[in-house]
């Protein structure tokens, strides 16, 4: 009896410490951040926000340029990623033949075991000359005359760019959206697709009024964890971002995030103020993060509710 | 008993393996100009005397930040640091080759050396003023070279660079407006052009992009066979890069009067004189944390200056003349000392 208490004891009191230990590195990180961000806000105030300089000769820097590509490039990303790993979930848990079903589910889930680099060196030497050479031309041709969206598309087709690392990033998240999606559109219960059939609906109403409602969650769920991991992402970003610290008009333009900012730098930062701000951006990153999550399940929670009523 | 002595046998083998046996092992970082002839010294030193030199080609700029911070032997950099930087953080400064930064682009149906351009072009290139390739004004001094109506692809260092340092400040020189735009500096804020990682990653970048154009220095551009453009020199003569034409941009060069032997070659008068030429330097502290460490260096550097001219000839870098290695060894005497005051390396040679 007394062995079984002490045992418990030792676990209740491990376990403890474990997960204390993990909040206390948590705390200690943001403490690490904030102190080293701090030289920067202060010689910069808010306005380090807005300002798009970076200039480490005069020591001037801004967190505009790399903020708008990070935001812009993980936007074109869910853009691409969301509505094709939706269809992509829904076409294996319906309309898939079930021979097909495990060798495409097992493909999809080996595109997120690449590692980023490799999509890093793939989109550097296969991806960006095939669009340079045959794909941002047309946009730019297409789009010349039309008023605002010559604007979006328009400059030298360099190749690579806040589009091009864009779509790199849809193709590295694709499968976070897909195989999720699919696992939770796999757990309906068939008694509301079949009653739903049943009246009549056709497949793309069943998806749109059963499946899609009752996987909100989950769905959700899967897009968050994309969105986390577009927003952060690293080396596949830098080698085809062009890092060129400016805020453009034009998605064929280069851009930086914040991430291929730190990469590319950080080794060579000389100087306090220079480093400085090359924390506050990682900083800044965390709080976009954080915000982002937070409104996701401020929204879920509001779904949430209204279904309940 | 017995079994104490198998228990002092295993500890004392366990300590001997463990004990760090140090293979001498020079480390240095920074600049990828000179990275080449750097590797090629190394690998022809390892095979002669054993020793191994570990450079990280890392860019001007993190090669002074590490040698400052002292995690390297040494640091390497194009830009030479002015008198009081060196004063500040205790170092010595010696070039060890010269060489050139040239401009180069990739044009379809334009050979390597056909273009020409001179500094005002380059300038205004590189500033975002002028943005297709028949823009009149290249055309006037390119008459008979087809230019296509193409957009430039400007491409520039992403990281701190000296390359960029003697490329900016050879615009700076040669354009009336760069220095008020942009400056000169190892990393500056580029209006346009897309940023690259280091010699190799520009080379790479114009190598891949239609219509590009980017600075790099010549080795590169010769082992990646990149076409690089004819400049027009302050003489006024057009020059194609090579080796005759760095060392014509030397000629005028006052070593020894310089502190730190830090000159500048940019934009120099000789009539066959290459506009956008450099030297490059190596930073020590002048007291080592390592005088074991910094010895092997500087005899590894004393080998370099008396053997490696001619590997650094075929790689078309300038070796520097005897009368600077001179100078540089009896610096290394004089500065260059362990905690007890004694020079680390004392000159043999």
């Amino acid at each position: 009896m007394r062995h079984g208490q002490i045992g418990d004891a030792a676990f209740r009191s491990l376990t403890f410490a474990a997960t204390l230990a993990l909040a206390a590195l948590f705390v200690a990180l943001i403490v690490a951040l904030v102190l080293g961000a701090a030289p920067a806000f202060r010689t910069f105030g808010l306005g380090f926000l807005i300002d798009q300089s970076w200039n480490p000769v005069t020591e001037k820097f801004g967190a505009l340029a790399a903020v708008y590509g990070t935001l812009v490039a993980s936007l074109i990303a869910m853009l691409i990623a969301v509505p094709l790993g939706l269809g992509i979930a829904f076409f294996l848990s319906e309309l898939c033949p079930a021979a097909l079903r495990s060798p495409i589910g097992i493909a999809i889930e080996l595109l997120a075991g690449i590692p980023s680099i490799i999509y890093g060196i793939w989109g550097l030497f296969v991806l960006a000359p095939f669009l340079q050479a045959k794909v941002q031309p047309l946009l730019i041709a297409l789009f010349a005359d039309v008023p605002g969206l010559s604007l979006l598309f328009a400059g030298p087709p360099y190749g690579i760019g806040l589009l091009t690392a864009g779509i790199i990033l849809a193709i590295m998240v694709l499968p976070f959206v897909a195989s999720v999606s699919r696992d939770v559109f796999a757990a309906v219960p068939p008694l509301l697709k079949e009653a739903a059939y049943g009246v009549g609906a056709t497949t793309w109403e069943v998806a749109r009024n059963v499946l899609l409602p009752y996987a909100r969650t989950g769905v959700m769920g899967a897009i968050l964890l994309a969105l986390g991991r577009a927003l952060g992402e690293t080396m596949a970003v830098t080698f085809v971002i062009g890092n060129a610290h400016r805020v453009s008009a034009s998605l064929l333009a280069p851009g930086t995030t914040i991430s291929a900012t730190i990469a590319n730098e950080f080794t060579e930062a000389v100087g306090d103020l220079y480093t400085s701000a090359l924390i506050a951006l990682s900083l800044i990153l965390f709080v976009i993060t954080f915000a982002m999550l937070a409104a996701a399940r401020y929204l879920l929670l509001r779904l949430e509710r209204r279904s309940a009523k | 008993m017995k079994q104490a002595k198998i228990l002092a046998v295993a500890l004392a083998t366990v300590v001997a393996l463990t004990v760090p046996t140090r293979a001498t092992e020079i480390s240095g970082a920074g600049a990828t100009f000179p990275y080449p002839i750097y590797a090629k010294w190394a690998d022809t030193y390892k095979k002669e005397t054993g020793i191994a030199l570990n450079y990280q080609s890392i860019g001007s700029g993190g090669g002074i930040k590490q040698i400052i911070a002292n995690t390297v032997t040494f640091g390497a950099s194009d830009m030479p640091l002015k008198a009081d930087e060196l004063e500040k953080n205790g170092l010595v400064q010696f070039p060890t080759v010269l060489g050139g930064v040239i401009p180069v682009f990739n044009l379809e149906g334009v050979a390597a050396h056909e273009l020409v351009l001179n500094g005002d072009l380059l300038g205004k290139i590189f500033a975002g003023e002028i943005t297709r390739w028949d823009d009149a004004a290249i055309k006037a001094i390119n008459p008979t070279v087809k230019l296509p109506a193409q957009a430039i692809a400007v491409v520039h260092r992403s990281d701190a660079s000296g390359t960029t340092f003697i490329f900016t400040d050879y615009l700076s020189k040669v354009s009336a407006s760069w220095t008020l735009k942009v400056g000169v500096g190892t990393a500056v804020q580029w209006p346009v052009g897309i940023g690259a990682k280091g010699n190799e990653g520009v080379a790479n970048m114009v190598m891949q992009t239609r219509g590009a154009i980017g600075y790099v220095e010549y080795a590169y551009a010769k082992q990646n066979n990149v076409k690089g453009a004819r400049l027009v020199n302050k003489s006024g003569k057009t020059v194609a890069p090579d080796a005759s034409a760095f060392r014509s941009a030397a000629e005028n060069a006052d070593w020894t009067g310089t502190p730190g032997f830090g000159v500048i070659l940019t934009d120099q008068q000789g009539r066959d004189a290459w506009p956008i030429a450099g030297a490059t330097f190596i930073l020590m502290h002048k007291r080592p944390r390592d005088p074991v460490a910094a010895a092997e260096t500087l005899r590894f550097f004393a080998w370099a200056y008396a053997n490696g001219a001619k590997m650094a000839e075929e790689l078309d870098y300038v070796a520097m003349p005897a009368s600077v290695f001179a100078a540089v060894q009896e610096m290394w005497a004089r500065d260059i000392k362990d905690s007890s005051g004694k020079a680390v390396l004392s000159p043999s040679r």
